[in-house]
C-alpha cells in the first residue's frame, strides 16, 4: 500500500512516475528487459521482437485514433512506407540503421501528413475511408511501381548494420527493436503531458470547442497524423529488417484492422493499455498455434481452422471489448492497481 | 478506338453499377434510420451468398426456392446484428460503432472460412443462359438477368418506402428520430427493420454478384466498392446511391478493361478521394449545420 | 459557401453604435457589433443586430429563448460567419480572423451546454485554456525535458496561484471532469477561459441549471473577477434576478433584432422590452420579474 505521497515541487507532481514505488517497478521492468533475450530461447525471443514491433506501431495509432479521435484504417499502409523505405535505402546505400530507420519514419509521416489533409474537410467516418483510400493507393504502389518496390516480389535486402556491426539474428535485432520501443513509447507519454497532447485530446472530445479555445484543428490533425505515421513508418522499417523481406503482400489491409483491434483491446486512449492491446493481439495467434499443434495429433484437420478462428477471434475482441469493456485492457490494469493499492487493509 | 467494345463494356459496367446501386441502397437505408455506417455489408452479401450455395449446391434444391431462402437468410442476419451488436452501443460514438460493424466482418469472414473453406467457388448456375442484345451490343447474360431482377427489387422498394406505413415510420424516423418517437413510432423497431431491410438488398445482390463473378471468403471487398458508391452518392441518399452505384460500377469495368484489373480500385477511389476533398457530404447528401 | 460580406468600408467605427442607442457612457467601447446579420438557409437567427461592449465592466445580453444570444457568441467566437455586418474588437474588425486567432486576441468564452474534454482532468482542462499563450512544438513535447517542461511549470504555477486558489477548486484538480457535478463544471470551464488570459470573457448562461447557493457563488466569482482581472465580461444569462445585480450595460434581443439597451434601470422599464418578456404591457408582474429587490433577499 502506498500512502502520504504528498510532493514539493510542480515538477515532481508532473513527472510520469509520482511515486517511490512506480519508480521502482519500472526500474525492475527494464531490468526484465534487458536480461530476458540472455535467458529466452529463440521462439521467446522472436515473440518479444513481433511485440516491440507492435507497440511501437499500436503506439502510433493510438496517437491518431485514440488520443485524437482520428480513426485511421491506413496503419498498414503507412507502415508499408516504412518498410520500403528502409528496404531501398539499405539496397541503395550504405546507410546505418539509425538513419534508415529515421528516413523511414520522417517518409511516411510526409505520406500521413498528405493523406490527412482532407481533414480539414473531412472528419470521423468520411475521414477513416480517405485513410482507406489512401490504403488502396499505397497498396497499389507498392505493387505496380517495379522500379522503386521490386513489383508482387517485393524487395529482400541486407541486415541492418550500425559500426560494422549487423543485426541479423533475432537475439540482435531484439537489441534495435525493444530499446527503441522503450523511448518512443516514453516520447509519446511525453507529448501528452504538454500542450500538444492537451491539443490532441481536446480536438477528440469536442473539436469545435477546441478551435474556439484556441486551438488550430488542422494543425493538429496533421500533426497528429505525422507523428502516428512516423511511429508507423519506424514500425515498417523494424518489420523490414527483421524479416529481411518486403512484399504489397505484407501490410495488407487486415493489418490495418489487427492495429485498430490492439488499440480498442489495449484502450482508446491510454499508452500503457495501447501496449498491452499490442502484446496480447501478437500473443493470441501464437496461443492459436499452440494450441493447433496440440490439437493436431488427434484432430488431423485442425491447421486448417487456424487462419478462419483467428479471424472470428480478433473480430469477437474488438466486438466484446467495445460493448463489454470499452475502456480496454488499460481499465482492467487500472482495476487491479486500485484493488493492491490499499491491500490488504481494504479491497 | 473500338467503339462496339467500349459500348458493350460500358453496359456490362452499368449493369454491375445497377447491382452496386442496389447495395448502396441496403446501405443507406441502415445509415438514415441509424446512423450507423455499416462497414460489413459486403460481408453480409458474402454471408447470404455462401447461404445460396449450401442451399442450391450442398441441398439441392431448385435456385428459385434457395435464392428468397438465402435473401431471408441474410436479412435474418442483418436484424440479429441489430440486436445483438448495435443496440448496446447506442448512445457511443459513431466511431466505436463502426468498429464494431470492422470486427463484425472478420467474424463473417472467419465463420464462412470454417464453414465452406478459403477457396473459391462456383454458384450453381440459374440464370438463363441465352445471348442478351441490345441493339448490336452484346451483355453477358448472368449480369443482364442479376441487373433485371436487381432493378425489380429495387423498384419495390421504392414504392414500399414512398407508400407503406413502414416506409414512412423509416423515413420519419430518419429525418427526426425525437419527433417520431413522439408520434408513436416505436423506433427501436425501426432501427432494427432498417437493418433487416438493408441486409435483404445487400443479400440478393450478393446472390446475383457472386452467380457472375463467383465466390470465396474475400468476396466481401466487394464492400469497398459499395463504401466508394455510397460516399459518392451522399450517405444519406438514395437517389445518389443509385446515379454513384451506376457510375462507380461502369467506371470500374471500364478502368479494369482499358488499364488492366489492378486499375479497378485505384480508379474508384480517386474519384472517392476528390469527392472527399470537393463534397465530403457527397453529391447529393445533406450538408448538416454543426453547433457548438 | 457562407460569403462573409464586411461592410465596414461604410461605417465610422466606433461612434454610430453609441450615438444610435443614445446612451452616453464614457468608457472606450472594446467590442462593437455592427449591423450583424445571420441566417441558416431559411431560418434568420440574427437580423441586423448592432449593440456595443464597454471597456470593462460587466455586460449582459438577455433576451427570450431562441433570441439569437448564443448565435450571437458563436459569431463573436467566428464559429458562425455572418452574411452580413462587423465585429469590430479593439477598434479593428475580426472579419476573416478565424476562431483560435480570436482566441489569441483575448476572447475566451464559456459554453451554454458545459464543453469541458471529458477525457481530462480538471488541471489538464484548464491548462488547455492556456494553449495560445504556450509556443512548445512537436518536437520539445517528445523531448518533454528542457523548454517544454519549463512552459509547462511556469502555466501550472500560475494555474495554481491565479485560478484554482481563486475558484476554489483545489481539491478537484486531479479529478477527470465527468465526474463532477454539474455546478462545479461550470466552474472548471470559468478556470478554463480565464487560462486564456481573456480581454474580453464571454459567459454563456453561467449559472443556468444552479441551486441557489451556486448561483450565488458564481456571481461572486464574476464580480470578483471584475474587480481583479483587467477584464470586460460579456454575459448571456436568464436568471434577471442576477442579471439586474451585476450589470453594468445590458442589450436585450428579442426574435435575432436588438431591442433596448443601456443601463439596467433603464431597461427594465423599456416598454418593448416588457412585452418581449411577457407579451403584455402588464407592469406590475413584468416589474416582479424583473425586479432584483424580489428575488433576493
Amino acid at each position: 500500500m502506498r500512502i502520504g505521497d504528498a510532493k514539493q515541487s510542480y515538477e515532481a507532481d508532473e513527472a510520469i512516475w509520482t511515486s517511490s514505488t512506480q519508480k521502482f517497478w519500472f526500474a525492475v521492468f527494464l531490468l526484465v528487459l534487458a536480461v530476458f533475450p540472455f535467458v529466452a530461447d529463440a521462439y521467446l525471443l522472436y515473440i518479444g521482437c513481433l511485440v516491440g514491433i507492435a507497440v511501437i506501431s499500436t503506439t502510433g495509432l493510438n496517437i491518431l485514433t485514440g488520443f485524437t479521435g482520428l480513426i485511421s484504417l491506413g496503419q498498414a499502409g503507412f507502415m508499408g512506407v516504412g518498410g520500403y523505405t528502409v528496404a531501398w535505402f539499405s539496397l541503395h546505400t550504405a546507410l546505418p540503421f539509425p538513419l534508415t530507420l529515421l528516413l523511414a519514419g520522417l517518409l511516411t509521416a510526409a505520406v500521413g501528413i498528405l493523406v490527412g489533409l482532407p481533414s480539414l474537410r473531412v472528419k470521423g467516418l468520411y475521414l477513416a475511408i480517405a485513410t482507406l483510400a489512401a490504403s488502396v493507393f499505397l497498396h497499389f504502389i507498392f505493387a505496380e511501381w517495379q522500379a522503386v518496390t521490386g513489383g508482387m516480389g517485393g524487395l529482400s535486402l541486407p541486415p541492418a548494420h550500425l559500426f560494422g556491426l549487423t543485426f541479423q539474428s533475432d537475439f540482435e535485432m531484439y537489441f534495435i527493436i525493444v530499446p527503441l520501443a522503450v523511448v518512443m513509447v516514453l516520447a509519446a507519454k511525453n507529448v501528452f503531458r504538454t500542450r500538444t497532447g492537451r491539443a490532441f485530446i481536446a480536438i477528440r472530445d469536442r473539436d469545435i470547442s477546441a478551435e474556439i479555445l484556441g486551438i488550430n484543428l488542422l494543425r493538429y490533425k496533421l500533426m497528429s497524423f505525422a507523428l502516428s505515421s512516423f511511429y508507423a513508418g519506424v514500425a515498417g522499417g523494424l518489420f523490414a529488417y527483421f524479416y529481411r523481406v518486403v512484399t504489397p503482400e505484407s501490410f495488407p489491409l487486415s493489418l490495418s484492422i489487427f492495429y485498430l483491434a490492439a488499440v480498442i483491446v489495449g484502450g482508446m486512449g491510454n499508452l500503457l493499455g495501447g501496449i498491452l492491446g499490442a502484446a496480447f493481439m501478437t500473443l493470441i495467434p501464437e496461443m492459436l498455434n499452440l494450441l493447433t499443434a496440440t490439437l493436431t495429433p488427434f484432430y488431423p484437420n485442425a491447421p486448417v481452422f487456424m487462419s478462419p478462428m483467428l479471424g472470428i477471434i480478433f473480430g469477437a475482441l474488438i466486438v466484446g471489448f467495445l460493448i463489454f469493456e470499452p475502456n480496454g485492457l488499460g481499465e482492467i490494469w487500472q482495476r487491479v492497481r486500485r484493488f493492491f493499492r490499499l491491500w490488504p487493509f481494504r479491497n | 478506338m473500338d467503339w462496339l467494345f467500349f459500348g458493350e463494356i460500358s453496359l456490362a459496367g452499368l449493369a454491375m453499377g445497377g447491382l452496386y446501386g442496389l447495395i448502396g441502397l441496403g446501405f443507406v437505408i441502415i445509415y438514415k434510420a441509424t446512423r450507423v455506417i455499416n462497414f460489413a455489408i459486403g460481408e453480409i452479401m458474402m454471408f447470404a451468398a455462401y447461404l445460396f450455395l449450401a442451399f442450391a449446391g450442398g441441398m439441392e434444391m431448385s435456385p428459385w426456392v434457395a435464392l428468397p431462402l438465402a435473401v431471408l437468410g441474410g436479412s435474418v442476419l442483418g436484424g440479429v446484428i441489430e440486436k445483438v451488436m448495435i443496440r448496446p452501443m447506442l448512445g457511443e460514438s459513431s466511431i466505436s460503432v463502426v468498429m464494431v460493424t470492422i470486427g463484425l466482418a472478420s467474424i463473417l469472414v472467419g465463420l464462412v472460412e470454417l464453414g465452406w473453406g478459403a477457396d473459391p467457388q462456383l454458384l450453381p448456375e440459374f440464370l438463363p443462359r441465352k445471348p442478351v442484345f441490345l441493339g448490336e451490343l452484346y451483355l453477358a447474360p448472368k449480369i443482364a438477368y442479376g441487373f433485371l431482377i436487381g432493378a425489380t427489387l429495387l423498384l419495390v422498394y421504392l414504392l414500399y418506402f414512398r407508400f407503406s406505413r413502414g416506409g414512412v415510420a423509416l423515413r420519419a424516423t430518419a429525418s427526426d428520430q425525437a419527433a417520431a418517437y413522439s408520434m408513436g413510432i416505436n423506433v427501436r423497431r425501426v432501427f432494427n427493420l432498417a437493418w433487416v431491410f438493408g441486409s435483404l438488398a445487400a443479400s440478393l445482390a450478393g446472390v446475383l454478384v457472386a452467380a457472375t463473378g463467383g465466390l470465396s471468403p474475400q468476396f466481401g471487398a466487394v464492400g469497398l466498392s459499395v463504401l466508394v458508391v455510397v460516399i459518392v452518392g451522399g450517405l444519406d441518399s438514395i437517389l445518389g446511391a443509385l446515379i454513384a452505384g451506376l457510375f462507380i460500377g461502369w467506371l470500374e469495368t471500364v478502368a479494369g478493361a482499358y488499364l488492366g484489373g489492378q486499375y479497378r480500385m485505384p480508379a474508384t477511389f480517386a474519384v472517392l478521394a476528390v469527392i472527399l476533398v470537393l463534397r465530403p457530404y457527397g453529391l447529393f447528401g445533406t450538408h448538416e449545420i454543426e453547433r457548438v | 459557401m457562407i460569403l462573409e460580406c464586411d461592410l465596414t468600408t461604410t461605417q465610422a467605427v466606433g461612434s454610430d453604435v453609441g450615438a444610435a442607442s443614445g446612451k452616453t457612457e464614457h468608457n472606450k467601447n472594446i467590442l462593437e457589433i455592427h449591423n450583424l446579420s445571420l441566417s441558416f438557409g431559411g431560418v434568420t437567427a440574427l437580423r441586423d443586430v448592432s449593440f456595443r461592449v464597454p471597456e470593462q465592466g460587466i455586460t449582459t445580453v438577455i433576451g427570450p429563448n431562441g433570441a439569437g444570444k448564443t448565435s450571437m457568441f458563436n459569431c463573436i467566437s467566428g464559429f458562425y460567419q455572418p452574411q452580413q455586418g462587423s465585429i469590430h474588437y479593439q477598434g479593428k474588425p475580426l472579419t476573416g480572423v478565424k476562431p483560435p486567432a480570436r482566441a489569441a486576441l483575448g476572447l475566451a468564452r464559456t459554453f451554454q451546454n458545459i464543453a469541458l474534454f471529458r477525457g481530462m482532468t480538471v488541471l489538464d482542462n484548464i491548462k488547455l485554456g492556456a494553449h495560445v499563450h504556450m509556443k512548445s512544438g512537436l518536437l520539445a513535447s517528445l523531448a518533454y525535458f528542457g523548454p517544454a517542461r519549463r512552459e509547462e511549470m511556469a502555466v501550472r504555477r500560475e494555474v495554481e496561484r491565479h485560478i484554482i486558489d481563486f475558484l476554489e477548486i483545489d481539491h478537484i484538480r486531479r479529478q477527470p471532469v465527468a465526474s463532477l457535478p454539474y455546478g462545479l463544471q461550470k466552474r472548471v470551464e470559468l478556470a478554463r477561459a480565464l487560462a486564456m488570459r481573456p480581454k474580453v470573457l464571454m459567459l454563456d448562461e453561467p449559472v443556468a441549471g444552479m441551486n441557489r447557493e451556486e448561483k450565488e457563488d458564481m456571481a461572486r466569482f464574476i464580480l470578483d473577477i471584475r474587480e481583479e482581472w483587467d477584464v470586460t465580461i460579456l454575459m448571456v444569462e436568464h436568471d434577471m434576478a442576477m442579471v439586474m445585480d451585476i450589470s453594468d450595460h445590458i442589450a436585450v434581443l428579442n426574435f435575432g433584432q436588438v431591442i433596448a439597451e443601456g443601463l439596467p434601470a433603464d431597461v427594465q422599464n423599456n416598454a418593448e422590452v416588457i412585452e418581449a418578456y411577457l407579451g403584455t404591457r402588464d407592469m406590475d408582474s413584468l416589474r416582479h420579474k424583473l425586479n432584483p429587490e424580489s428575488e433576493v433577499a
